[in-house]
């Protein structure tokens, strides 16, 4: 309990100090501060706290329960006082009817808005708080340096710096409490704060675009929002609670349609179709706050929800609902990704995919799926985090965020593009993290055994040779080699410590996390999992041998062969060209005399994997999903 | 004890069963073109060969990139045959193949990068067939074991016709043959000289013609899973689709590869995906 | 002996010949000629192959991609020039952008004359090289001591 406050307090309090800071360097010291006393906070929460998980914890105060009132309706006279000046009166309604959704609540049915328990603690938590507290806090750090560069490099955009960090932190702790939160309402407060605050971070360049794709995020949330507050209002009057615990102590037939709003809310969030424009359109805004959006906060925060309510969602209409938005949205994403050339729009479609598949595993519900839900959401975080932060390093060097452009990036920056590699390896290269869970996802789609099961095992096969193709063809880019040797002058050299800090954790980490899987499998995933479905849960243990040997072999093997090979002396020569002298800038001479460059480029398949088509059908399909989930809760 | 004999075994005996299906091929190739043809053994002293020639290579990260190819091809096809998941199996192959890839790419020759690129195509198209088959063997048999596949008794090629087909139309791509060598072929004179392994010589040319011998036998592994109800057929089964694949060889021409990827898609999901849907409608009803 | 002699795989380079030549080398892998009887295999790869085949003579043009070529090949390996243009230029010799033959640029080990060369000449050449394979190959093995070249033991510092 006292930990829980904490992992609150702190990310509130490194907000708190951020105007007084005036330097970089102060700054920097203050990020890695709070991430040394987050991290311990979180690491401390797993090892008091695991024995007496689930925990409840009453935390009863009215001061709270006011102090979250008000801060609602803060927030909303916030929101639409920006709507208005901004003339965007859709999210202005959206809020005025959640806010009076919120105020009818406490005005006619206050008495019933007391929760018993208004804090609890369980595995599936401390998993998130773990990756809120430690993935989040070190995207702190690496802000520091990136900011300071961003700010260098775009004279035009105002320095807001400490208004920026201010913003994630708060975003942190509000995050710490929605995955704490039992009572619905301060789950929902949070989650207006999560909106709210990505809303601050899209829109912080201020540009026409930046603004605009602000208030289409905030759109789209709000919605989810109105849908949770309309959700909560249904299950306080019809059948007074305001619990999560006792909502999923429910029967699930008799809390069809608040659990339908709930999901719904969920979707938004984790931007699914049809609602994954918000987060595409959210590239615009700084690389840390991307990361923080697409890694560890944010959409994070929309399947922890949905994954939340699996058990209510297993074998019922919802949940094939939801499964199939899930399962389109991860075809459709993986798709489109193959076509796109700028890097941050690859990650963000991935992150879209990876959501479908986490949010396709709630759906189904069965103690396997769940298992996989839970691990993807934990690999994922880690890696896309590392993932963007390389690519906002890389984009600070090249002044480019194309792929095209980071041609031959070992040459040029061998330690970013180690970190990029270990990042693309852990989203979808078979020893990592990503995909043994997809490969556990897959059996337990086999398991359910229904149609529904067939159709997400086509979509997940066909999407994960789409996901294989565009990480190996960016791979294959950055690791393809201009020079036998690498550059002395590199560009490495120019980038800050505190990104390759940053970096090197979450490469690190992504290889422990690795290594330590089945013990993360035993302590917290399968206890949680057999306590929620009701069985005993595990996965084989042969695999993970077989899974230690593979990843240590794909770590000490490289090493050993080059080691091995360092006194060879080989035969050196330049790529076959046809027998043309090509110079190491890659220029020959034509037959004409003519100087010529050699590029190569990759293949996108525009004319198969088109954004524009595959976009509209996703969407399309998307609807329908939800207007059949919304039908058959109503009928 | 015994895991780790069958593994040493497997690491032996593999290639050699897979030089000799090499060495089948180009002689029935050459008897399918009237000539004489090469010696049985010709795929082994071309290996050996190569060992004895000089290595010359682009850059230093190739090597590890060959050495990791063989390794982990060679550790699937053990983990495959002794008793592991199938379908974590599949994954590790893809793996294997990426490190090839990754090779490729790292030369950063024109060849080479092109070959890269079209392999990569070909993995895109035959992946969703591979799970859906593997996908299929774990419903009739109702493990991911290859022992426990074998050993289950169930005709698995009457439950899995259009399995079956869908899979023998994407092994000519696995094992590099027309009409989808397009990204590396056994024969000379392609438009990408030889693809991926254009900048590969000597030694490490051997490790990658090592570990498609590898592959050649867990391909044929897989097959036979569709007879294993008797030995005898499965192993006749899989040396019957060897040949089929060498006929093909001889008489197709080299698909484009938009034309590869396509029809491979549209191939798994109607007869992969059809197959599996009527067996979940029986096992259903 | 070395397994070199029992593959010995093949590049066929085409300098300013008039094709006559060329149709001869192809035809030795024809089934009339089957020349893969020997192990050999057309490569169309100087990284893959052993012995260098050139048909017609050398000009300004072809004369640095003829040395890159060669230079790309990994020892041991073999020269053979087809056809009396490769020999000495041929009947092209006195062209303005003719250099001559083949050894004006590469150390050629065996000629193969004719105009064409009869495919049994040029299967007769490349029986030849094989004895000049394996013999490099000896001296090879004399200098670095290994006889096959493992591939995580040193190799020997090699200039062209
Ligand atoms: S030797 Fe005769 S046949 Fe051969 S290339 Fe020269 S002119 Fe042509």
């Amino acid at each position: 309990m006292e930990i829980v406050l904490f992992l609150f307090i702190a990310p509130v309090l490194a907000a708190v100090i951020q105007p007084a800071i005036r330097t970089i360097r102060s700054r920097s010291i203050a990020a890695v501060g709070s991430a040394i006393v987050i991290s311990g906070g979180v690491i401390a929460l797993f090892f008091l706290d695991i024995k007496e998980s689930p925990a409840f914890f009453t935390a009863h105060s009215n001061a709270v329960n006011m102090a979250v009132l008000a801060g609602e309706i803060l927030l909303s006279v916030y929101v639409v006082i920006t709507g208005l000046k901004h003339k965007r009166y859709l999210a202005v309604l959206l809020m005025l009817a959640q806010i009076a959704i919120i105020l009818g609540l406490e005005l006619f049915y206050g008495d019933r808005l007391s929760a018993a328990h208004n804090l609890f603690l369980d595995r599936f938590s401390i998993i998130m708080a773990f990756i809120i507290g430690i993935i989040g806090s070190l995207i702190m750090v690496y802000a520091c340096g990136y900011m300071k560069d961003f700010h260098t490099q775009h004279p035009e955009v105002r320095d807001r710096s400490s208004f920026f960090f201010i913003v994630c932190y708060l975003f942190l702790a509000s995050m710490f409490v929605l995955v704490f939160a039992n009572n619905l309402v301060w789950l929902h407060f949070c989650w207006e704060l999560t909106t709210l605050a990505s809303f601050l971070l899209i829109g912080y360049a201020d540009t026409d675009e930046a603004v605009n794709n602000a208030f289409t995020a905030l759109t789209m949330n709000l919605l989810g929002g109105l849908a949770f507050a309309g959700g909560i209002a249904y299950l306080c009057v019809a059948h007074g609670i305001v619990e999560l615990d006792r909502l999923l102590a429910m029967n699930k037939y008799s809390v069809v349609l608040p659990v339908v709003l709930l999901s719904l809310a969920g979707i938004t969030k984790s931007a699914q179709l049809p609602f994954s424009g918000w987060l595409l359109g959210a590239m615009v805004a700084p690389t840390p706050s991307s990361a923080l959006l697409h890694s560890s906060t944010m959409v994070k925060a929309g399947v922890y929800l949905l994954l939340r309510l699996s058990p209510l969602l297993a074998h019922t209409l919802t949940g094939s609902m939801v499964t199939l938005v899930g399962g389109a949205s991860f075809l459709v994403a993986s798709l489109i990704a193959v076509s796109q050339r700028n890097a941050k729009w690859v990650l963000a479609y991935s992150t879209v995919a990876n959501l479908g598949l986490i949010v396709a595993c709630a759906g189904i519900g069965s103690a396997g799926t769940l298992w996989a839900g839970i691990f993807l959401i934990l690999f994922h975080a880690v890696a896309k985090s590392l993932l963007f932060q390389s690519v906002g390093t890389v984009e600070h060097r090249l002044h480019s965020r194309d792929i095209e452009d980071m041609d031959n990036l070992i040459n040029r920056m061998p330690r970013v593009t180690a970190m990029m590699v270990v990042g693309i390896s852990g989203m979808f290269l078979a020893p990592f993290g990503m995909l043994i869970s997809k490969w556990a996802a897959l059996k337990a789609f086999i398991d359910i055994d229904s149609m529904l099961g067939l159709v997400l095992i086509v979509l997940l096969s066909y999407g994960s040779a789409a996901t294989l193709f565009f990480w190996t063809k960016w791979m294959g880019k950055i690791i393809s080699m201009k020079n036998k040797k690498i550059e002395s002058g590199n560009m490495d050299a120019a980038v800050s410590r505190q990104e390759l800090s940053s970096e090197s954790i979450h490469a690190v980490l992504t290889v422990v996390l690795c290594l330590a899987f089945p013990l993360i499998s035993q302590l917290l995933v399968e206890p949680y999992v057999s306590r929620i479905s009701g069985i005993d849960y595990g996965i084989a243990r042969g695999n993970y041998v077989i899974m230690g040997i593979m990843v240590s072999m794909l770590i000490a093997l490289p090493v050993i062969i080059i080691r091995l090979q360092r006194h060879a002396q080989f035969v050196m020569s330049d790529g076959y060209t046809s027998g043309h002298t090509v110079s190491s800038d890659r220029h020959y001479i034509g037959s004409l005399g003519i100087d010529r460059k050699i590029s190569m480029k990759n293949i996108y398949m525009k004319e198969y994997f088109g954004e524009k088509k595959i976009f509209a059908a996703g969407t399309a399909a998307g609807i329908l999903f939800i207007i059949a989930m919304v039908a058959g809760a109503l009928i | 004890m015994k895991i780790i004999l069958g593994v040493i075994l497997y690491i032996v005996a593999a290639p050699l069963v897979g030089g000799i299906l090499a060495g089948i091929d180009r002689v029935l190739s050459a008897k399918l073109q009237s000539r004489v043809g090469p010696p049985l053994l010709q795929p082994f002293y071309d290996v050996l060969k190569l060992f004895e020639k000089r290595t010359m290579i682009v850059n230093r990260f190739q090597n590890a990139y060959a050495w990791c190819h063989v390794i982990f091809m060679a550790m699937t096809g053990a983990f495959f045959f002794e008793g592991g998941d199938i379908l974590l199996a599949v994954f590790a192959l893809t793996l294997a193949g990426i490190f090839l890839i990754l090779g490729a790419y790292s030369s950063n020759s024109p060849y080479s990068y092109l070959g890269a690129e079209r392999e990569l195509v070909l993995m895109l198209a035959y992946e969703p067939m591979v799970i859906l088959t593997m996908v299929g063997m774990y419903m009739v048999a109702q493990s991911f074991s290859f022992m426990e596949i074998a050993a289950s008794q169930r005709p698995i090629i009457l439950y899995l016709p259009g399995v079956f087909l869908g899979f023998l139309y994407i092994l000519p791509m696995k094992l590099r043959k027309s009409p989808f060598d397009i990204s590396s072929s056994h024969h000379a004179h392609q438009e990408l000289v030889r693809g991926l392994t254009s900048d590969f010589s000597g030694s490490m040319l051997a490790l990658i013609e090592i570990a498609h011998w590898y592959e050649t036998t867990l391909l044929l592994g897989l097959v036979y899973l569709f007879f294993s109800f008797n030995p005898v057929v499965g192993v006749c089964a899989a040396f019957g689709t060897y040949f089929l694949g060498i006929l093909v060889d001889n008489s197709y021409a080299r698909l484009k590869w938009e034309l590869a990827f396509t029809s491979a898609w549209g191939i798994a999901l109607v007869l992969g995906g059809g197959n599996l849907a009527i067996l979940y409608f029986i096992a259903g009803g | 002996m070395s397994f070199i002699a029992k593959s010995p795989w093949i590049l066929h380079y085409d300098g300013s010949s008039c094709n006559g030549c060329d149709i001869e080398t192809l035809a030795c892998l024809t089934p009339v000629y089957d020349i893969e009887r020997f192990g050999v295999i057309n490569t169309g790869n100087p990284k893959h192959a052993d012995i260098l085949i050139v048909t017609g003579s050398v000009n300004h043009q072809n004369r640095d991609v003829l040395l890159n070529i060669y230079n790309q090949m990994p020892d041991p390996k073999a020269v053979i020039a087809v056809g009396i243009c490769a020999i000495t230029g041929g009947i092209f010799a006195e062209c303005y952008n003719v250099l001559g033959g083949v050894d004006k640029v590469l150390p050629v080990d065996i000629y193969v004359p004719g105009c064409a060369a009869r495919p049994e000449a040029i299967i007769d050449g490349i029986v030849k090289a094989i004895g000049i394979l394996e013999m490099k190959h000896q001296n090879m093995r004399i200098k670095s001591k290994w006889r096959l070249r493992w591939p995580w033991k040193s190799e020997l510092k090699f200039s062209y």
